[in-house]
Protein backbone atom coordinates (compact mmCIF):
# COMPACT_ATOMS: atom_id res chain seq x y z
CA UNK A 1 0.00 0.00 0.00
CA UNK A 2 1.77 2.78 -0.66
CA UNK A 3 2.34 5.47 1.80
CA UNK A 4 0.37 9.00 1.38
CA UNK A 5 2.38 12.40 2.11
CA UNK A 6 -0.27 14.84 2.84
CA UNK A 7 1.46 18.30 1.36
CA UNK A 8 -1.52 20.46 2.74
CA UNK A 9 -4.23 20.50 5.14
CA UNK A 10 -7.87 22.40 5.66
CA UNK A 11 -8.99 22.37 9.10
CA UNK A 12 -13.09 23.19 7.75
CA UNK A 13 -14.37 21.90 11.10
CA UNK A 14 -16.86 24.10 12.10
CA UNK A 15 -17.44 25.95 8.60
CA UNK A 16 -20.87 26.18 7.14
CA UNK A 17 -21.13 25.55 3.10
CA UNK A 18 -20.17 26.95 1.42
CA UNK A 19 -16.54 27.06 3.25
CA UNK A 20 -15.24 23.99 3.23
CA UNK A 21 -15.14 23.97 -0.84
CA UNK A 22 -13.78 27.47 -0.73
CA UNK A 23 -11.25 26.66 1.41
CA UNK A 24 -10.19 23.06 -0.30
CA UNK A 25 -10.12 25.43 -3.80
CA UNK A 26 -7.64 27.80 -2.24
CA UNK A 27 -5.57 25.35 -0.51
CA UNK A 28 -5.21 22.97 -3.63
CA UNK A 29 -3.35 25.56 -5.77
CA UNK A 30 -0.63 25.99 -2.93
CA UNK A 31 0.49 22.25 -3.35
CA UNK A 32 2.45 20.79 -6.76
CA UNK A 33 0.27 18.29 -9.12
CA UNK A 34 0.54 15.04 -7.84
CA UNK A 35 0.63 16.32 -4.19
CA UNK A 36 -1.96 15.31 -1.67
CA UNK A 37 -4.38 17.60 0.36
CA UNK A 38 -6.43 16.73 3.72
CA UNK A 39 -9.58 18.15 4.36
CA UNK A 40 -11.30 17.82 7.76
CA UNK A 41 -14.71 18.85 7.82
CA UNK A 42 -17.92 18.81 10.21
CA UNK A 43 -20.79 20.36 8.37
CA UNK A 44 -23.04 17.14 6.86
CA UNK A 45 -23.38 18.60 3.77
CA UNK A 46 -19.67 18.41 2.85
CA UNK A 47 -19.41 14.56 2.16
CA UNK A 48 -21.48 15.28 -1.39
CA UNK A 49 -20.05 18.50 -2.06
CA UNK A 50 -16.43 17.30 -1.95
CA UNK A 51 -17.57 14.87 -4.17
CA UNK A 52 -19.36 16.90 -6.52
CA UNK A 53 -16.18 19.29 -6.63
CA UNK A 54 -13.37 16.23 -7.00
CA UNK A 55 -15.30 15.04 -10.12
CA UNK A 56 -16.14 18.57 -11.60
CA UNK A 57 -12.22 19.74 -11.46
CA UNK A 58 -10.68 16.64 -11.98
CA UNK A 59 -8.87 16.61 -8.35
CA UNK A 60 -9.47 12.86 -7.10
CA UNK A 61 -11.10 11.80 -3.98
CA UNK A 62 -8.39 9.50 -2.83
CA UNK A 63 -9.32 8.77 0.48
CA UNK A 64 -12.69 9.70 2.77
CA UNK A 65 -13.49 8.48 6.02
CA UNK A 66 -15.65 9.69 9.29
CA UNK A 67 -15.00 9.62 12.92
CA UNK A 68 -17.47 10.79 15.41
CA UNK A 69 -18.94 13.64 13.74
CA UNK A 70 -15.86 14.88 11.51
CA UNK A 71 -15.23 13.97 7.76
CA UNK A 72 -11.87 13.53 6.33
CA UNK A 73 -10.93 13.78 2.92
CA UNK A 74 -7.73 13.26 1.00
CA UNK A 75 -7.46 14.60 -2.31
CA UNK A 76 -4.99 14.58 -5.44
CA UNK A 77 -4.16 17.59 -7.15
CA UNK A 78 -4.13 17.07 -11.02
CA UNK B 1 -19.10 25.07 -16.83
CA UNK B 2 -16.97 27.27 -18.72
CA UNK B 3 -19.82 29.70 -19.33
CA UNK B 4 -19.76 32.08 -16.35
CA UNK B 5 -22.51 32.31 -13.77
CA UNK B 6 -24.01 35.67 -13.92
CA UNK B 7 -26.09 37.33 -10.78
CA UNK B 8 -27.75 40.29 -10.85
CA UNK B 9 -28.61 41.32 -7.68
CA UNK B 10 -31.18 43.78 -6.61
CA UNK B 11 -32.36 42.84 -2.97
CA UNK B 12 -30.11 44.53 -0.43
CA UNK B 13 -30.98 42.23 2.75
CA UNK B 14 -28.59 40.30 4.55
CA UNK B 15 -30.41 36.73 4.04
CA UNK B 16 -30.44 37.23 -0.40
CA UNK B 17 -27.21 39.09 0.13
CA UNK B 18 -25.96 35.79 1.61
CA UNK B 19 -27.24 33.21 -0.52
CA UNK B 20 -25.73 35.27 -3.41
CA UNK B 21 -22.64 35.31 -1.72
CA UNK B 22 -23.06 31.61 -1.44
CA UNK B 23 -24.17 30.72 -4.69
CA UNK B 24 -20.98 33.10 -6.19
CA UNK B 25 -18.12 31.02 -3.90
CA UNK B 26 -19.95 27.72 -4.88
CA UNK B 27 -19.40 28.68 -8.60
CA UNK B 28 -15.71 30.30 -8.21
CA UNK B 29 -14.89 26.93 -6.39
CA UNK B 30 -15.40 24.87 -9.06
CA UNK B 31 -13.40 27.32 -11.73
CA UNK B 32 -16.40 29.18 -12.79
CA UNK B 33 -16.37 32.82 -14.27
CA UNK B 34 -19.09 34.81 -12.07
CA UNK B 35 -20.79 38.00 -13.14
CA UNK B 36 -22.09 39.95 -10.66
CA UNK B 37 -24.45 43.08 -11.73
CA UNK B 38 -25.37 45.46 -8.32
CA UNK B 39 -28.46 47.04 -8.91
CA UNK B 40 -30.73 49.23 -6.31
CA UNK B 41 -30.91 47.91 -2.67
CA UNK B 42 -27.80 45.43 -3.30
CA UNK B 43 -25.66 48.46 -4.54
CA UNK B 44 -26.60 50.52 -2.09
CA UNK B 45 -25.24 47.63 0.72
CA UNK B 46 -22.06 47.53 -0.55
CA UNK B 47 -21.54 51.03 0.07
CA UNK B 48 -18.18 51.60 2.14
CA UNK B 49 -19.84 52.73 5.35
CA UNK B 50 -22.20 50.70 5.11
CA UNK B 51 -21.56 47.33 3.95
CA UNK B 52 -21.04 46.00 7.72
CA UNK B 53 -24.73 46.83 8.83
CA UNK B 54 -27.49 45.44 9.72
CA UNK B 55 -29.43 45.21 6.34
CA UNK B 56 -32.34 43.35 7.77
CA UNK B 57 -33.79 40.21 6.69
CA UNK B 58 -36.92 39.59 3.76
CA UNK B 59 -40.67 39.78 6.03
CA UNK B 60 -41.54 36.32 5.42
CA UNK B 61 -38.21 35.56 7.49
CA UNK B 62 -40.14 36.98 10.91
CA UNK B 63 -39.19 36.06 14.10
CA UNK B 64 -38.35 32.68 14.17
CA UNK B 65 -35.77 33.25 10.80
CA UNK B 66 -34.35 36.27 12.65
CA UNK B 67 -33.44 34.27 15.51
CA UNK B 68 -32.28 31.34 12.90
CA UNK B 69 -30.09 33.51 11.25
CA UNK B 70 -28.30 34.91 14.50
CA UNK B 71 -27.64 31.59 15.99
CA UNK B 72 -25.85 30.84 12.48
CA UNK B 73 -23.73 34.02 12.90
CA UNK B 74 -23.06 33.28 16.93
CA UNK B 75 -21.76 29.38 15.48
CA UNK B 76 -19.18 31.57 13.35
CA UNK B 77 -20.96 32.17 9.65
CA UNK B 78 -19.21 34.24 7.90
CA UNK B 79 -21.11 37.17 6.96
CA UNK B 80 -22.33 37.83 2.91
CA UNK B 81 -19.12 40.37 3.03
CA UNK B 82 -16.23 37.91 3.64
CA UNK B 83 -17.91 35.36 2.06
CA UNK B 84 -17.54 37.39 -1.61
CA UNK B 85 -13.94 38.40 -0.42
CA UNK B 86 -12.93 34.71 0.21
CA UNK B 87 -14.67 33.55 -3.28
CA UNK B 88 -13.17 36.58 -4.85
CA UNK B 89 -9.42 35.10 -3.72
CA UNK B 90 -10.25 32.22 -5.62
CA UNK B 91 -10.46 34.38 -8.77
CA UNK B 92 -12.76 34.41 -11.52
CA UNK B 93 -15.36 36.52 -9.70
CA UNK B 94 -16.13 40.06 -11.12
CA UNK B 95 -18.61 42.90 -8.98
CA UNK B 96 -19.90 45.83 -11.36
CA UNK B 97 -22.16 47.99 -9.50
CA UNK B 98 -24.91 49.29 -12.43
CA UNK B 99 -24.14 52.93 -13.78
CA UNK B 100 -27.85 53.28 -13.35
CA UNK B 101 -28.29 52.47 -9.80
CA UNK B 102 -25.01 54.77 -9.15
CA UNK B 103 -27.17 57.47 -10.01
CA UNK B 104 -30.19 56.81 -8.53
CA UNK B 105 -28.45 56.30 -5.45
CA UNK B 106 -26.10 59.52 -6.05
CA UNK B 107 -22.77 57.78 -5.28
CA UNK B 108 -19.40 57.94 -6.35
CA UNK B 109 -17.10 55.03 -7.16
CA UNK B 110 -14.98 55.75 -4.02
CA UNK B 111 -18.06 55.32 -2.14
CA UNK B 112 -18.33 51.58 -2.32
CA UNK B 113 -16.16 48.87 -0.77
CA UNK B 114 -13.13 47.51 -2.51
CA UNK B 115 -14.93 44.57 -3.32
CA UNK B 116 -16.93 46.08 -6.20
CA UNK B 117 -14.34 46.13 -9.14
CA UNK B 118 -15.72 49.21 -10.89
CA UNK B 119 -19.01 50.35 -12.35
CA UNK B 120 -20.46 49.19 -15.91
CA UNK B 121 -23.64 49.82 -17.78
CA UNK B 122 -26.77 46.71 -18.93
CA UNK B 123 -25.25 46.34 -22.08
CA UNK B 124 -21.48 45.68 -20.95
CA UNK B 125 -22.60 43.10 -18.65
CA UNK B 126 -24.21 41.35 -21.31
CA UNK B 127 -21.66 41.41 -23.00
CA UNK B 128 -19.78 39.56 -20.74
CA UNK B 129 -22.33 37.52 -19.25
CA UNK B 130 -22.15 35.31 -22.97
CA UNK B 131 -24.03 32.41 -22.90
CA UNK B 132 -24.40 32.03 -19.25
CA UNK B 133 -27.15 31.47 -17.26
CA UNK B 134 -28.50 34.78 -15.78
CA UNK B 135 -30.20 34.38 -12.31
CA UNK B 136 -32.19 37.81 -10.45
CA UNK B 137 -31.70 37.25 -6.54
Amino acid sequence: MAVIEISQRVDARGLSCPMPIVKTAQAIKTIPSGAYLEVLATDPGSTKDLAAWSRTTGNELVEQSADGGVFRFVLRRK
Amino acid sequence: MDEPLNLVLFSGTDDKLQAAAVLTAGAAALGRPVNLFLQYWALDAFRADRIAADHGLVPEAGEAGRAAVDALRTAGQASWAETFRQAKELGGVDIEACSLSMDLLHLEPSDLDPLVDGVEGVTAFYLNAGEGQLVFI
